[in-house]
């Protein structure tokens, strides 16, 4: 039921955000990332935005430059998956405002963290907007300044 | 030591980079000083540093040097800290290394923090990646923050809840009583995670649950979708559970907009929900008529779903989804390779007696017009299609000779010997047969399958042909040389494979029993007798001795002499080598003995008590050697009386 990993990555093939779902080593992810990647920017155009590797359903769609790709189990439903996709990049769209790539190439972390908030073990945690965005504002409050930072003992 | 350059600092300067080479300096220059920065114990800079090594890492360079710095962070006071290093943590840890355990004591802290987002940082590490240890050891803790009033941290909670039941199952038992209190829980947040639990809890007091669930408008489809999940589940081997959701079902049918994407979304898991429970005949039509209506949607994503759903059903519901065969027929000619596939699978499901001549006409124009990479799967179809719904012989033949023309190349190998046993058993059609096959040589002789085929008939019925006895169509005016020339050239062509030119000298050396020009025959098999090919040469001085030794039998064609043609074909993926075909008819007290002969075309003497051969096959396979015995009986009778 849960998704495998959601993965972002370019026109160019460069990796811009990595979540994984299910424990799997090293080398099978960099193999995940190099075998779903070459599928996905092979599509034509006007495909429809399913295909099938190895035993996943392999949903994505293409949002400006950049690939939103996941992986679902069989009995998982493809157009809702999609509605997630779609949500998580209006999640990073309110929270950049106007969202583009060079944001998350910049701001990784926080893109991670929004996710973080959004999805938990590959199912959806919250599916308010209005509540994400609200945890993230306080957890960046919480975040020391950078005077704060240097003042404040690690232990 | 100067302070270490900041994050965004770093990626600007490394996205400088013109080439790999250039990139890979400046990370390993970045990376030394990152080490040297951790070998002081640095606590200032360390969560600079780390963010910087899961950047590097993300670009795809080694970062396990800073696993243990993760672990540091975390266990800092500072909420900037702790971010980061769970970041790194799931990055950079997984349930696989022992590292991962020291994170333990340090989440359960945290998970008694004082902060809700400390103590979220916390449930979601663990949740994402805790392994079989570590949710042993905090189930307790996770247990105890599903109960707490705060609803940010019960949903955190509850998934975090399901991963650590997914990976400890014994475990569900303490989770119990505080998911029946979730349940009772207007609130959207558990709702949510209903069904993940009761998958589990699925042998509890769900069958008193009422489906009558407040279902929210389409402003949340994530939550609507699960509850027809959570329907699924629950009714899934319970009548009475089905029964009472039938209604809200159709409700959810009908009532749902599907003018966007979510909609039919939400439609589709209704269906898929239909299909999965024992559902009453007329929700499931109403289903399927779903998936129809889908097929007709413009968005290509739509009716690709639509196409895999009735994949699925088309076993179960079969009449139903024959009511749409015409939309799925047309959907063949969608642009997009995924559907058409799909598509294709469905119409082959769909054959059947009643529709066989109409759908093989689609099925054969879309084998003429699509992709190299469908057509062995479309003509195994059809052939197989055929073979079951054929209505007449002459159709079952016309059909074959219809594939083989236009994807002859791509005919799976070993069609060609089950064509042939169906031309064999097709008596009356034999004539026809051999008639159109020689004119399909006549234009094309690139196509293998084709060609062996028809070289195969033309070795066998050559008589039928050349005394021009078609009845189904026009009988051609044939000469015996004018076979022989087309045979002849099948040798000497260069688009004919190893295999095709042993069938093409075989059926020469078949026609010299059924042809009057036998001299120019005997020349053909001579020549091949030095050929380099050394199965055309084995063959053709086997012939030959034929020819010298039993060509007393000659006079008496027919009668005495049964041809017998094996093919053997190897299907496993190593190669056979040393292959030996052995065949033994009994010794009667006649004149005559029988005949042991070593050889893929026989003939053997029969005497009129039934033909018993006792076969041996031997041969190497993957180095060690094969033996295999066994007797045929079951000759008919024609062959030899």
């Amino acid at each position: 039921m849960p998704m495998r990993f959601l993965l972002l990555f370019s026109r160019q093939g460069k990796l811009r955000l990595q979540k994984w779902f299910t424990p799997l080593t090293d080398r099978e992810k960099k193999k995940v990332i190099r075998d779903v990647m070459a599928l996905v920017l092979a599509r034509p155009p006007r495909s429809c935005n399913f295909l099938h590797w190895r035993d996943i359903k392999v949903v994505y769609k293409r949002y400006a430059s950049l690939y939103f790709c996941t992986g679902l189990e069989d009995q998982d439903n493809e157009l809702l998956t999609l509605e997630v996709l779609h949500r998580y990049v209006e999640l990073l769209d309110k929270y950049f405002g106007n969202v583009c790539e060079l944001d998350i190439i910049f701001n990784f972390e926080k893109a991670y963290y929004i996710l973080d908030e959004f999805l938990m073990g590959g199912e959806v945690l919250e599916t308010s907007k209005v509540a994400v965005s609200v945890s993230m504002e306080n957890a960046d409050t919480l975040q020391e300044t950078m005077e704060e930072y240097m003042n404040r003992p690690a232990f | 030591m100067p302070a270490p350059i900041r994050l965004r600092e770093l990626i600007r300067t490394i996205r400088t980079a013109r080439t790999q080479a250039e990139e890979r300096e400046m990370i390993q220059k970045e990376c030394a000083a990152i080490r040297s920065s951790f070998r002081e114990e640095d606590n200032t800079y360390r969560c600079r540093n780390v963010a910087k090594l899961l950047y590097m890492h993300m670009l795809g360079y080694p970062a396990h040097f800073g696993q243990l710095e993760c672990l540091k962070l975390i266990a800092s006071q500072k909420f900037t800290d702790k971010r980061i290093g769970y970041l790194g943590a799931m990055l950079l840890l997984d349930e696989r290394q022992d590292v991962h355990l020291l994170m333990t004591n340090c989440i359960k802290n945290d998970l008694n923090h004082s902060t809700q987002y400390v103590q979220g940082l916390a449930l979601c590490t663990l949740g994402c990646m805790g392994s079989s240890e570590m949710c042993r050891d905090l189930a307790g803790e996770v247990e105890k923050l599903l109960k707490t009033s705060n609803s940010y941290l019960r949903k955190k909670a509850a998934l975090c809840a399901v991963h650590v039941i997914r990976k400890v199952p014994e475990l569900m038992e303490m989770f119990l009583p505080a998911t029946k209190n979730l349940l009772s829980e207007k609130n959207h947040g558990e709702c949510e995670l209903v069904p993940q639990l009761v998958r589990i809890l699925k042998n509890l007091i769900m069958s008193g649950y009422s489906p009558e669930h407040d279902v929210s408008g389409i402003s949340d489809p994530f939550l609507q979708v699960r509850i027809l999940r959570l329907l699924r589940i629950l009714g899934k081997s319970d009548d009475d559970s089905s029964e009472a959701m039938n209604d809200i079902l159709a409700q959810v049918a009908t009532n749902t907009e599907t003018s966007k994407n979510v909609g039919n979304a939400i439609l589709y898991e209704t269906v898929l929900t239909i299909m999965d429970i024992k559902s009453e005949s007329g929700l499931r039509v109403l289903a399927i008529n779903i998936l129809g209506r889908f097929l007709l949607n413009n968005d290509k994503n739509i009716r690709y779903v639509a196409l895999t759903s009735l994949l699925k059903t088309v076993q179960t519901d079969h009449n139903a989804v024959q009511r749409h065969r015409s939309t799925i027929v047309d959907c063949l000619k969608d642009l997009d390779v995924s559907i058409k596939r799909r598509a294709m699978e469905l119409s082959f499901a769909l054959v059947n007696g009643n529709n066989i001549r109409g759908m093989m006409k689609e099925l054969l124009y879309f084998l003429d017009s699509c992709d190299p990479e469908f057509k062995a799967d479309c003509a195994s179809g059809v052939f197989l299609a055929a073979e079951k719904y054929a209505p007449s012989k002459r159709w079952h033949i016309d059909t074959i000779m219809r594939v083989l023309t236009t994807a002859g190349s791509y005919v799976r190998d070993d069609s060609v010997p089950n064509l042939i046993q169906l031309i064999t058993n097709s008596v009356e059609m034999h004539a026809y047969t051999v008639q159109r096959l020689y004119k399909a040589l006549l234009d094309d002789i690139s196509q293998q399958p084709l060609v062996q085929v028809a070289s195969w008939c033309i070795g066998e019925y050559g008589d039928l042909l050349v005394s021009g006895q078609c009845e189904e169509e026009e009988p051609i005016q044939v000469t015996e040389d004018e076979v022989l020339d087309v045979l002849e050239g099948l040798l000497v062509s260069n688009l004919s494979a190893a295999v095709t030119r042993g069938y093409s000298l075989t059926a020469i050396m078949k026609l010299s029993t059924r042809f009057s020009g036998v001299n120019r025959i005997k020349k053909v098999v001579s020549i091949y007798g030095s050929s380099i090919d050394v199965e055309l040469q084995q063959r053709a001085v086997e012939y030959n001795a034929l020819f010298k030794k039993y060509d007393h039998m000659r006079a008496n064609p027919n009668p005495n002499v049964a041809v017998i043609t094996i093919h053997a074909s190897n299907s496993t993926e190593a190669d056979m080598t040393d292959f030996v075909f052995q065949a033994a008819v009994p010794k009667v007290s006649r004149p005559n003995p029988a005949q042991i002969i070593k050889c893929l075309c026989f003939e053997v003497l029969i005497h009129g008590f039934g033909l018993r051969m006792r076969i041996k096959l031997t041969y190497t396979l993957k180095g060690s050697p094969v033996q295999d015995l066994a007797e045929v009986n079951n000759f008919p009778p024609q062959s030899w009386q």
